[in-house]
């Protein structure tokens, strides 16, 4: 064949490189994620230069499947994936529509189709982001307007798919179950993006990059404090990774402006900006962790 | 006869890729857009019957197209226009109105003048079909 195209110019092109370093620099961790949307993002490159030489006419199928558990950046990468397949003209608009089972299903009889299909009009053009998809399908329920969705979600992947992407996303085994009851969804997904939990150095280091995004600095006992904190908080009961650990800063600001405003007198912009040791370690997990806790009162 | 209001009126109807990229540029302005329909064409009649809510929280013409073949699709007999509604404080009025939808034979309009006071004459506009 006469014709050629040069893959690297059009992947600089596109901007697509912007993108995906964007989800080196930003994202800490998630190596097989990272791994796989490289992986999809040269399909979709090659799969354009085909069109461009028009070996291919159909668009590929790109609805998506984000299983991991909570707080593992499920719908960051959403975002960016958004991003991406706006840059390489997947999808006009390139916005993300982030939904749950309460903005598609409906509370009484004929109301479900109407809110579903206003969500979908949303997102046209866009990615639309179902989170916790799984909870669309009540098994034990068969009059449950779930259905209704589904349906209608199935019908609009199939025949726009030049007009938006699906993402759903949710717990892995939960979603397992899902799509084997919905063998319809599993059809139409073509990538499935599995989220490992984050090790600890990772989430020591999200902590911290959280921290230093709001111009706060964790002085080295704090450092100290906080992998002490993420050993002791991952073995326990509702653990949500990287949405954990912004929770335990969000208190530790909290009691840092305690400590500030409780000793009153003149406050230098460094102590403004500085979380302490003893503002992470007043936190419940280090005095007997959450269930004891509870009872009493919320630290 | 040609009922000519709104914009483009006096323009080829439009194709869908052409009302596409009329609402997309609606769209980037951040107007609501609304799909209206009527069987009553007369220049006074101000207030069509509304097809669903204005959409307020669209990105892409895609969402409008869809309401507009479902409109079409129940009124094709029907005049349907698109409104693009500005809520900017200030203006909190439409902007821009453009039929998309006629049916095959279009009403005439005839004015009739009645002499009153002398010969003082009142116009007034009737749709014949």
């Amino acid at each position: 064949m006469s014709q050629m195209i040069d893959l690297q110019a059009e992947f600089e092109a596109s901007g697509a490189r912007e993108v995906l370093e964007a989800l080196d620099a930003e994202l800490i961790g998630l190596a097989p994620v990272k791994a796989r949307i490289r992986e999809t993002a040269a399909l979709l490159l090659v799969d354009r230069a085909r069109r461009s030489l028009g070996l291919a006419a159909q668009t590929p199928t790109l609805h998506m499947s984000f299983t991991g558990n909570p707080g593992t950046g499920k719908t960051t990468v959403a975002q960016m994936m958004a991003g991406l397949l706006h840059r390489l003209g997947y999808v006009r608009k390139g916005h993300l529509v982030s939904v749950t089972r309460d903005d598609l299903v409906g509370q009484y009889i004929g109301h479900t189709a109407p809110k579903t299909k206003e969500v979908l009009k949303r997102a046209m053009g866009g990615v639309l982001f179902i989170d916790e998809a799984y909870y669309l399908y009540r098994p034990d329920n068969e009059r449950d307007y779930g259905q209704e969705a589904i349906e209608i979600l199935l019908q609009v992947m199939e025949n726009n798919r030049d007009d938006l992407v699906v993402i759903l996303a949710g717990y892995a085994d939960r979603m397992a179950l899902f799509y084997n009851s919905n063998p319809g969804f599993r059809s139409r997904i073509a990538h499935h993006i599995d989220f490992p939990d984050y090790g600890e150095d990772e989430l020591a280091r999200i902590g911290e990059g959280m921290m230093e995004a709001q111009n706060y600095v964790l002085s080295e006992g704090a450092k100290a404090a906080l992998a002490e904190y993420i050993a002791l908080r991952r073995v326990q009961p509702q653990f949500a990774n990287a949405r954990s650990i912004r929770n335990a800063l969000d208190r530790a600001r909290l009691r840092q402006a305690n400590r500030l405003f409780s000793r009153g007198g003149v406050v230098e912009a460094a102590a403004l900006s500085t979380i302490e040791a003893e503002d992470i370690r007043a936190s419940r997990v280090f005095h007997g962790g959450l269930e004891t806790a509870r009872k009493g009162d919320a630290a | 006869m040609r009922v000519t209001q709104g914009c483009f009126s006096f323009l080829p109807d439009l194709s869908d890729a052409q009302i596409s990229a009329q609402i997309d540029y609606c769209l980037s302005k951040g107007w609501a857009i609304g799909v209206e329909y009527t069987d009553d064409p007369h220049p006074r009649n101000t207030y069509w019957e509304m097809w669903g809510h204005p959409m307020f929280d669209l990105r892409d013409a895609k969402g409008v197209m869809i309401e507009l073949d479902a409109c079409r699709k129940a009124e094709p007999e029907a005049y349907i226009r698109l409104v693009a509604f500005d809520s900017t404080r200030g203006f909190e009025t439409v902007t821009m109105s453009f039929i998309v939808n006629r049916p095959k034979v279009e009403p005439a309009l005839t004015m009739s003048r009645t002499e009153v006071d002398g010969r003082s004459i009142r116009y007034t506009h009737q749709l014949v079909r």
